[in-house]
């Protein structure tokens, strides 16, 4: 097991790598110049001179690479142009809200999606089956943006049940943030959950067509047994994969989302970034990112191969 | 035609009392819904099963039998599926029980084994678990009595170390194992009927011969009827002491298994028995013989033709193999190094003459692919020397690898994924011609239809799919594809393994016409033993990668001397019900698997030679 991980993690490796290539050529490759930015109206000569100097921006660019890395493993990802703060404490600061706004909304994805696969699986071409699917559709071609106008619209200005927008962190006051995120968190998982009830559907229909179910009835299983302990477990191991990928789709839907709902998260501060040209708030959040996207897919790695005997017995 | 077959109750039951029937069948029909219309698969069949009797359903492909049993559990998906007719199992009236009274029956009253032991056992629970599942699903048992149960059920089906298995996984056993798993299982509540629908089908021939004697000992024990669901002939004589023939949905004849052989009156069991290869039919032949064809409306044979003389041994060989060796690695750890090899192939050779074939025979995993793989260099071989029509085969660029292709093209076994079925049928069979630019579209097309017509099929099939044709025709294609470049060696890997008898005799008398009109040299790569006897001059035993007998076929069979050769030709069970009677043991010897680890010195061989070029490994 241990092996595996190990092995999982030196793949990772390169595919750092090659993310943080990309991150760095960001500041390389975009129009504009900061140090011209910084250097103010008058643009001297010595001056610029002095602030390239000071940035190693008279360095090849292999060597401003190596810098840059050096300096982020060790926690530091510069300073963020526009605010002066450390671009580390920026992206502590407003991870934990993405954080809280993706697990929910993953929630939701899989308590919404998952179990409408299976009884559309079960009741395949039944009139169950084609409104699931009718449902799944339609969640994944409304965008969200529009979905989550509408939900404003209806639950916080005419209902007034929620509030439209703001936050507050989970551990402040936790009924307070549940509500703040509800909302969001609905947004952005229906989507998903559309993406998951396909998935679950196919993957318990392969399942429920296999020698093995027909065992199970053969020997006089109950249904219900066969359907969520025979058939489930064994359609559940592509799912956990599919999971993993969709954190991608995640994060960017938390982007418009967040914008929505004027969330203080991840989402935001990119955006904020991008339009800004605060390239070393970009990079550290690509690079953040791209390691909790690895992260994820190691975790789901693992877990299939703790769901599935012969992948365990395989290390 | 008689379509009601009750009545065939032994006779000297008339004047005692006739023990009822475990299982009675009538009338049962069963339809499938195909396209919004109701299309009968089984017709209005009918039949008995006394309590300890073996009753075999034997026929072909799309006969209706497996549907028969299926339709007699109820295991048929609703909603598509329409079963009529009346079904008495222990007195319960089985299609008028409701779904929650039928899922007592299953597995209770009837239990049933299936053909895929790879795939019938869920992967992700312990066999130990399945098994105590069949027991407490039906009862109220407690988990420690199940496990003891379960324990001894295992035993009983013999499977060595019972109780260290139960918590072990399906992928852990091998297929006869699974098999025994299943036994086990179908036996957990004591049924009175256990009904087996190609229980050994996918296993190899010696662990087959295993199976079947545990149903027998078991059902002695156990004082079951069996209904046993076979394509094979042989098992049938075997097995069973009734016997029902299925040809499209009827039932065409019944009766004793011993009156079916000898006394058979409908034409399609004529025909059937006809096509079966007998083991040792071969005595007084001296080369290949075609299969008798049996018109199955007229039950009218046609003598076989015997095959002329096509192997000419005064020329050099047109295929040389020395020392030939095919490792894969196995690798492990964190570095993935290498830690032991799988020796697929291990240090053969042989020579195979123009116009001759050359079986190689064995059970999984002896190597008998990969050797047929190595030779056209679709796995890279370690080491030896393969000399093919003038080309040293194993030395050669990606450029004359191309080439040398020309002299030797394969067919394989599964007819449905070996034919791309995006691509019509004359595109198939012209790709090869045009790959190799061997000239202009119009002789791609002449070519084609030339060839189509050699595999007796017609020029106006060019344009259709794959999809529209039986297997045995997309087998024709596949052949008339490997054809196309006017190959001197044709590699056959288990190319007639798949079809159903009948059609595997056809298929066969086309390859021994096809040798002799191209005077072809073929390396026929076959697990079965009766159809090796029948189309080769010289077979080539194979047993964990090496060759451990070759020789004449006649020698080889009538004279064998390895003990594995001995075994495996033990094992093959005879379509000739007299041999009922004769027991093999229940032993549990599983195939064995060429993975070694990697200090591993594969011992120098001795070969001794019996009579002229029959030669057995010795040491």
């Amino acid at each position: 097991m241990y092996t595996y991980i190990g092995k999982r993690l030196l793949l990772a490796i390169p595919t750092l790598i090659i993310i943080s290539i990309f991150a760095f050529s960001l500041q390389k490759l975009l129009p504009g110049d900061p140090i011209l930015a910084m250097a103010g109206e008058e643009r001297d000569p010595q001056v610029i001179e002095f602030l390239r100097d000071k940035y190693r921006l008279n360095d090849p660019v292999v060597y401003q690479y190596v810098y840059w890395v050096g300096a982020v493993v060790q926690g530091d990802f510069g300073i963020s142009l526009r605010t002066n703060q450390p671009v580390l404490s920026l992206i502590a600061e407003k991870l934990p809200v993405t954080i809280q706004l993706a697990i929910m909304a993953m929630i939701f994805a899989l308590a919404i999606g998952v179990p409408i696969g299976i009884l559309a699986a079960v009741k395949k071409n039944t009139w169950i089956d084609y409104i699931a699917n009718i449902v799944a559709l339609s969640g994944l071609s409304v965008p969200n943006f529009w979905m989550g106008i509408m939900l404003i619209l209806l639950v916080s200005v005419k209902l007034g049940w929620l509030p439209a927008s703001g936050y507050e962190p989970f551990f402040s006051d936790p009924v307070r943030s549940l509500q703040t995120m509800i909302m969001p968190a609905f947004v952005l998982g229906l989507a998903l959950a559309a993406t998951l009830m396909r998935h679950t559907r196919s993957s318990m229909l392969s399942v429920l067509r296999s020698d093995y179910i027909r065992t199970a009835r053969a020997k006089g299983v109950s249904e219900q047994a066969v359907i969520l302990q025979h058939s489930f477990r064994n359609a559940l191991l592509p799912i956990v994969t599919l999971t993993a990928l969709l954190f991608g789709e995640l994060l960017a839907g938390a982007v418009l989302t967040e914008q929505i709902f004027t969330i203080p998260g991840f989402g935001k501060l990119i955006v904020d970034a991008v339009f800004n040209r605060d390239y070393a708030v970009v990079q550290g959040v690509v690079l953040c990112t791209a390691i909790g996207f690895i992260l994820m897919n190691l975790v789901a790695d693992v877990l299939y191969v703790l769901l599935n005997p012969r992948m365990r017995a395989a290390l | 035609m008689p379509n009601t077959l009750a009545a065939t109750v032994p006779e000297n039951t008339t004047n005692v009392a006739r023990p009822k029937p475990v299982l009675s069948v009538e009338g049962l029909t069963t339809s499938f819904s195909v396209d919004g219309d109701w299309k009968n698969v089984v017709r209005n069949v009918s039949f008995d099963v006394m309590p300890g009797e073996t009753v075999a359903i034997v026929g072909e492909s799309g006969s209706g039998k497996s549907v028969t049993s299926l339709s007699i559990m109820r295991l048929l998906a609703k909603g598509t599926s329409r079963i009529n007719g009346k079904i008495m199992l222990n007195g319960k009236d089985l299609l008028s029980l409701t779904d929650k009274q039928m899922r007592d029956v299953r597995g209770n009253d009837a239990s049933m084994i299936f053909q895929e032991p790879m795939t019938s056992l869920n992967p992700i629970f312990t066999i130990g678990r399945q098994i105590s599942e069949a027991l407490t699903c039906h009862s109220n048992l407690s988990q420690a009595d199940a496990r003891a149960e379960t324990i001894r059920l295992l035993e009983k089906v013999r499977i060595p170390n019972a109780a260290a298995r139960f918590d072990e996984y399906p992928h852990q056993f091998s297929g006869g194992m699974r098999q025994r798993v299943m036994i086990a299982m179908a036996l957990a509540s004591r049924p009175k009927l256990l009904i087996a629908d190609e229980p050994t089908t996918a296993l190899d021939v010696t662990i087959q011969g295993q199976i079947l004697d545990l149903i027998k000992v078991l059902q002695e024990e156990e004082g079951m009827a069996v209904l046993f669901i076979t394509h094979d002939m042989g098992v049938v004589a075997e097995i069973s002491d009734r016997t029902i023939v299925m040809y499209r949905g009827e039932a065409v004849e019944s009766g004793p298994t011993d009156d079916i052989f000898h006394r058979g009156k409908h034409p399609y069991t004529r025909a059937l028995l006809s096509a079966v290869p007998r083991l040792g039919s071969m005595k007084d032949s001296r080369w290949p013989l075609r299969f008798p064809i049996v018109d199955v409306t007229t039950g009218e044979s046609t003598v076989p033709t015997e095959v002329a003389d096509t192997v000419d041994k005064r020329k050099t060989p047109i295929l040389e193999v020395k020392n030939l060796t095919t490792r894969f690695d196995i690798r492990s750890g964190l570095f993935g190094r290498k830690s032991g090899a799988i020796h697929a192939v291990e240090n053969i050779s042989f020579d195979l003459f123009q116009g001759e074939t050359l079986s190689l025979v064995g059970e999984s995993g002896c190597g008998k692919s990969t050797t047929g793989r190595s030779i056209t260099r679709l796995v890279q071989p370690d080491s030896g020397e393969v000399h093919l029509d003038g080309y040293n085969v194993l030395t050669l660029d990606q450029a004359s690898l191309r080439n040398m292709r020309k002299s030797i093209q394969m067919i394989f076994q599964d007819p449905f994924a070996s034919l791309n079925p995006r691509m019509s049928v004359g595109a198939t069979i012209a790709e090869p011609f045009i790959a190799h630019r061997l000239g202009t579209k119009k002789q791609a097309q002449d070519k084609t239809v030339d060839l189509l017509e050699r595999v007796g099929l017609t020029a106006d099939m060019m344009k259709r799919y794959p999809h529209e044709f039986s297997g045995g025709q997309r087998q024709r294609i596949a052949i008339a594809r490997a054809l196309a470049l006017d190959p001197k060696v044709i590699v056959a890997d288990e190319s007639v393994s798949a079809l159903d008898v009948s059609i595997k005799a056809q298929v066969v008398n086309l390859l021994l016409d096809l040798q002799q009109s191209f005077n072809l040299a073929f390396l026929f790569i076959s697990h079965d033993m009766a159809v090796v006897e029948r189309v080769s001059h010289r077979v080539a035993v194979m047993y964990l990668g090496e060759i451990v007998e070759i020789g004449p076929r006649a020698a080889v069979f009538e004279n064998p001397q390895h003990d594995y050769t001995k075994k495996l030709m033990a094992a093959v069970p005879v379509p000739d019900p007299a041999r009922r009677a004769i027991k093999r043991d229940v032993a549990t010897d599983e195939l064995k698997n060429p993975v070694r680890s990697i200090d591993y010195l594969p011992p120098v061989r001795k070969y001794c030679e019996v009579s002229n070029g029959h030669l057995v490994q010795v040491g």
